[in-house]
């Protein structure tokens, strides 16, 4: 609440300043305003901007950093009675301590003795240290707006470059807009790196990546006997590939053969009415998809199974037909034909795309080789685009293995190492979720293993990204 | 089938001898008559008539915009694959209306191949390129008959000796006019009687041109030729017959000689001359 | 023609023809799928936006309230009271039947007393009427979706409960109608009164923070690309960067939020400032590469109209190019905070799956989005619930095509042929 105040002060005066600084520009003009170098608006500008930016920098990189800097200075001091308490404890202990001097419920923990003593010690000085952090930055940024302010208002001349010193700010600033893609890359796999590194100091790589056991839920608590849990990811990746495979299954032929049949045989209003239906199954979201999924599909397909296993009881099929008998609703079929629907769009976008980029001209010399339509789009059209489609199907299978909600609700969570399309089967991206939506300790190895598998999740689909976009921008300069 | 059957080519075809006097001009290969074409409302075409002969080159010249490739495109219903564009009169090959709805222009296009303005060879090797029409109308019945056509049309097209040692690389790995005579040999490869050519030499160099010419000439022993060229001095070069279109309109044909110096129409006259382009 | 030509081009227009089939029935396919997905929602939904209401009076007995301590009586059973006497059955020593009559009705109606006892207390002893929802069970029974002929033991109301029904039904006390409560009110645990009001604001508040920060990031970075970077390795660099980033799985972006937001920067967890944020960076690849292919697409004539009157080039970019490639850049921006709007992975790793009653209170606080609202109650085991997830998916639905639309529309009315 404070740093709004500050930071609507500090924009008040940074108006204020370049009020003053135009009037004082345009009295440098003595009436002449063409005498000027720049218009009198960047002379104001220039200065405000010199006032508002350094001393709002400030007071944000506090708003992001103060709480954290603040914590560390609180626990330079350990107390003895917190010494004395188990990690955890004292992990408990620190954030109440914040949370009482910051006005938030503490934990439920109730501090009595010597460690309610040092409790109440802390909280004080986290009141003290967050008062001084406070003055001292407003302080700070009180000085810097004015330092700005009385070295950049004598620089205004009638010769002052002042239009080109604001298009340099303006440089600056878009070139950190550019930057903020790249600091989110480098957030990702920073995270990604770092949190992976820990989780492989407890789970060796090698055990991590063929491991066939997935059984995280035993490693929930450290005093239990098989603590160390089983996270052997082998499971998850043949399920995620189980999916995909089948997703792939439902959506490259449909999307591939809606997106030639669009482009080449389609008339423009048949075009223009189906395409926009096509993207609407697009703009889906796929929680939909998978709400879609677990009450529509597969209790369809349950009941589908199950009718076709009652036929076959006691028949020459016997076993088979005991088996889909006992089908659940969570299967890697259910999750895969749904996640297929939801690719069938995309596939047949980025084809039509890349369709449509094949030249007339080899069209042309086809056809009037006496080549009928079919021939032409097997022969001529598809060998051509080939990359390009590749491509795109490469795309599709990134998405269907980094797609979540529809698997998450459809699919399951037991790791079953199974090829089998009607068995549950778990994927990479469920199990981030499972072991990331529960109430754990954020460095058990359980929610670190997350990180492992968005780390495994991130290198193949940034591998099948960077060969496929590779693809396609070839094949569209082939072309241009 | 009875009126298709008269569109169909021999299966093969020997060289048969003939007259080498371009003034004898031989019966007409293709009749047309009122023809008007429209893209969707707007005229492209308005009520064209002519008489193509057969065994020589026809070049159709004129102004750009003047219809005269549209109207080429309508020989081999090209302009069937264009949206919206819609063919009115009559179309005859050896008497046979083109736009008949029995005409199959899949069989059509075999009789009447085309060649395109800029070189369109398939992104296959040169061997695919020629053998893909012959492959797709099943003319060869085997391979080594299938590598005889392709040899025999790229000697015609006259690249035999160029690509002989390498059939086996892209087609799109020769130069402009090595590609435009190998899709000269492409057209050739499924005999046609009838060979349409749009501007085959405004994305070409002079020497390439040289020679496309000169096959243009040669290949006028087999097959009937159609030619658009905005080039006066091209159709002056390898034509017997000129056709002049101005706004949609065929304003006179005739013999090439005649209408380079004695035209009959004044547009015609002027166009020659450079006054209207 | 010889015979065996005649064959051969009757098996390619044969094949021709298959193949021409197989295109159609790929589109077909692909929107009886759309049909499907659209019906079966629309058709699992729209129940929802109807309901059934009980008016009931209800004499407040002073007996029964506590004066000094108003929070402490039990409105429930003096409902209850009021219900069994207006179907003129009498309780029994156990209570099993003001318990079974309790099952009808919704715990609003007693809330709804306290409210008002607390507004006016000089209404106990008196007769008031109180008008909220029956339980979902009843309603679902109203609706035709819990039959009588099902089993007694596996249905959720016995043969008793459901004639008081028809008799409440009957004397008028039960009447349907639009489905208020449904819009106008937060997450509850009882699915009668659960509404998705609290996730709407809860979006809208999401989706602020989010076009705060992606859009105008967003376009500075393209318009900084675009117009004003040399070509060299670092701007390829980042080039290539945008365009794997628009493609990494949303899931990783949750892992970042909670990785960096939350673990490192103390961001709120569940919050709407924090899932913004999330999403921001998520879009900000879409925004950025929609901003480029407009700015490409406005002529260089422009520019040098502009330079040639002397602009410098960050006036003739502000001043000419941008303004001209506006209607591009909305579009594009509009589609990505759609889709934004539609996303829950991410939102589940940084801790947006509380149970969260009641309307957001601030951008720090706790606070629950459409999508994720969705994948909550379809989570729940009641029937109800899946009944109000298909309606929260209609809502979520509708607010997307509305913003699809208006994209469409905004291309449609600025298109420009150059």
């Amino acid at each position: 609440m404070t740093i709004l105040i500050a930071l609507a002060l500090l924009a008040a005066f940074s108006a204020s300043v370049y009020m003053l600084s135009r009037r004082r520009a345009v009295a440098l003009a003595e009436g002449r305003s063409a005498s000027l170098h720049s218009l009198p608006g960047y002379h104001g500008t220039w200065v405000a901007l010199w006032a508002g930016v350094p001393a709002a920098l400030i007071i944000i990189l506090f708003a992001i950093f103060g709480a954290r800097i603040e914590d560390s200075a609180l626990r330079a001091q350990v107390p003895a009675a917190v010494a004395e308490l188990p990690a955890e404890r004292q992990e408990v202990f620190w954030s109440d301590a914040s949370a009482i001097a910051r006005g938030q419920t503490p934990s439920e923990i109730s501090y009595q003795g010597p460690i309610g003593e040092a409790l109440a010690a802390k909280t004080a000085e986290a009141r003290r240290l967050s008062v001084i952090g406070l003055v001292s930055v407003l302080a700070l940024s009180g000085v810097l707006a004015l330092c700005g302010v009385l070295l950049a208002y004598p620089r205004l001349s009638k010769d002052f470059r002042a239009r080109n010193r604001v298009e340099g700010w303006t440089g600056v600033l878009l070139i950190a807009c550019s930057t903020l893609a790249v600091l989110t890359t480098v957030g990702i796999l920073g995270s990604l790196i770092w949190e992976s590194m820990r989780f492989f100091q407890s789970v060796s790589p090698a055990d991590f990546l063929f491991g066939t056991s997935w059984d995280p839920q035993i490693a929930m608590r450290s005093d239990q006997v098989a603590a160390k849990g089983a996270f052997g990811a082998v499971p998850l990746f043949v399920g995620t590939f189980l999916i995909m495979l089948i997703a792939m299954t439902v959506a490259a032929p449909v999307g591939l053969f809606s997106a030639i049949y669009l482009s080449e045989y389609a008339g423009p209003g048949t075009r223009a009415t189906i395409k926009p239906l096509l993207e609407i199954l697009a703009g889906v979201p796929t929680v939909v998809y998978g709400f879609f999924a677990a009450l529509t599909v597969g209790p369809s397909f349950r009941a589908f199974f199950n009718w076709v296993g009652a036929m076959l009881v006691e028949g020459p099929m016997d076993p088979l037909g005991q088996y889909l008998m006992t089908v659940q609703n969570q299967m890697a079929l259910t999750a895969g034909v749904v996640m297929g629907i939801m690719l069938i769009p995309f596939v047949s976008s980025l084809s039509d795309d890349i369709i449509n980029a094949v030249p007339q001209t080899l069209r042309d010399g086809s056809y009037a080789m006496g080549a009928t339509k079919s021939e032409t789009v097997k022969r001529v059209i598809l060998p051509a685009a080939l990359p390009g489609v590749a491509g795109a199907l490469m795309l599709a299978v990134s998405r269907a293995i980094g797609e979540t909600m529809i698997v998450t609700m459809a699919a399951g969570l037991q790791a079953k190492l199974t090829a089998n399309p009607l068995d549950t089967v778990t994927t990479v991206t469920v199990q981030i979720v499972t072991l990331l939506t529960g109430d754990q300790e954020f460095d058990s190895p359980k929610t670190l293993a997350a990180f492992g598998l968005g780390l495994t999740l991130f290198t193949v689909t940034l591998a099948l990204n960077i060969v496929a976009l590779g693809f396609v921008r070839k094949y569209r300069e082939q072309y241009d | 089938m009875v009126t298709s059957m008269t569109l169909q080519p021999p299966l093969i075809r020997t060289a048969a001898p003939h007259s080498h006097n371009p003034a004898a001009v031989e019966p007409s290969k293709i009749v047309i008559r009122d023809v008007n074409v429209f893209y969707g409302a707007k005229q492209a075409l308005d009520s064209v008539s002519i008489d193509i002969p057969g065994r020589s080159v026809t070049a159709f010249i004129g102004p750009s915009g003047c219809g005269k490739s549209t109207f080429l495109r309508c020989i081999n219903r090209m302009n069937d694959t264009i949206p919206g564009c819609r063919v009115e009169g009559a179309i005859e090959i050896d008497g046979a209306d083109v736009n008949d709805k029995t005409v199959d222009p899949v069989v059509l296009r075999a009789k009447v191949g085309m060649v395109f303005q800029k070189p369109n060879p398939f992104p296959k090797s040169i061997f695919e390129n020629v053998a893909y029409g012959p492959r797709i109308h099943g003319i060869a019945s085997s391979k080594s008959e299938l590598e005889g056509i392709v040899e025999a049309s790229l000697k015609k097209a006259g690249l035999w000796a160029e690509v002989s040692d390498r059939l086996n690389a892209p087609g799109t790995s020769l130069s402009g006019g090595q590609q435009q005579r190998l899709v000269i040999a492409r057209a050739i490869a499924v005999n046609p009687e009838i060979i349409l050519m749009d501007e085959p030499c405004s994305a070409l160099d002079p020497i390439a041109t040289a020679r496309i010419e000169e096959l243009i000439d040669d290949l006028r022993q087999q097959f009937c030729i159609v030619i658009v060229t905005h080039s006066m001095a091209q159709a002056a070069r390898v034509s017997q017959r000129t056709a002049f279109f101005h706004m949609g309109r065929l304003i006179e044909a005739g013999p090439t000689e005649e209408i380079f110096t004695n035209p009959r129409e004044s547009r015609t006259q002027d166009y020659i001359t450079g006054r209207i382009g | 023609m010889t015979d065996a030509a005649a064959t051969r081009l009757k098996k390619r227009h044969a094949a021709e023809t298959r193949f021409r089939m197989y295109g159609r029935v790929a589109i077909i396919v692909a929107l009886s799928f759309l049909v499907l997905l659209l019906g079966r929602i629309g058709m699992q939904g729209y129940s929802t936006f109807t309901t059934h209401t009980l008016s009931l009076p209800v004499y407040l007995d002073p007996a029964r309230i506590d004066r000094t301590y108003l929070e402490g009586s039990n409105y429930d059973s003096l409902v209850a009271q009021a219900l069994l006497k207006q179907l003129g059955e009498t309780d029994d020593e156990s209570y099993t039947v003001s318990g079974q009559v309790m099952d009808l009705i919704s715990r609003d109606l007693g809330f709804q007393i306290l409210n008002r006892i607390k507004a006016d207390p000089a209404l106990i002893g008196r007769t008031i009427t109180v008008t909220g929802p029956v339980k979902a069970d009843a309603d679902l029974y109203y609706k035709g979706q819990l039959k009588r002929s099902t089993d007694q033991a596996d249905r959720k109301l016995n043969d008793r409960q459901l004639a008081w029904l028809d008799r409440l039904k009957k004397s008028g006390a039960v009447t349907g109608g639009f489905n208020v409560g449904f819009f106008t009110h937060g997450d509850s645990t009882e699915p009668e009164q659960a509404g998705i009001l609290g996730a709407i604001v809860g979006s809208a508040m999401m989706l602020l923070v989010t076009a705060l920060i992606a859009v105008p990031m967003g376009v500075l970075a393209a318009v900084w690309l675009e117009e004003f970077a040399p070509k060299n390795r670092w701007t390829d660099v980042i080039e290539v960067n945008i365009n794997n980033l628009a493609a990494v799985p949303s899931i990783v972006y949750g892992l970042l939020g909670l990785a960096v937001f939350i673990n490192w920067f103390g961001a709120p967890r569940g919050a709407p400032l924090t899932g913004g944020m999330v999403l921001a960076l998520m879009a900000l690849p879409t925004v950025i590469i929609a901003t480029r292919s407009a700015l490409k697409a406005v002529p260089p004539s422009i520019r040098e109209a502009a330079l040639g009157v002397g602009a410098s080039r960050t006036q003739t970019v502000f001043h000419h190019v941008l303004p001209q490639a506006m209607p591009g850049v909305m579009t594009g921006t509009i589609l990505s905070l759609a889709h934004a709007l539609g996303e829950t992975a991410p939102l589940l790793m940084i801790g947006m799956i509380a149970f969260n009653p009641g309307l957001p209170e601030s951008f720090t606080g706790s606070a629950s989005v459409l999508p994720v609202q969705v994948f909550i109650w379809e989570n729940a085991s009641e029937r109800a619930f899946h009944e109000r997830t298909a309606a929260a998916i209609v809502v979520l639905l509708v607010f997307m095509i509305a913003m699809n639309a208006a994209a469409v529309i905004l291309r449609r009315r600025f298109e420009r042929r150059w």
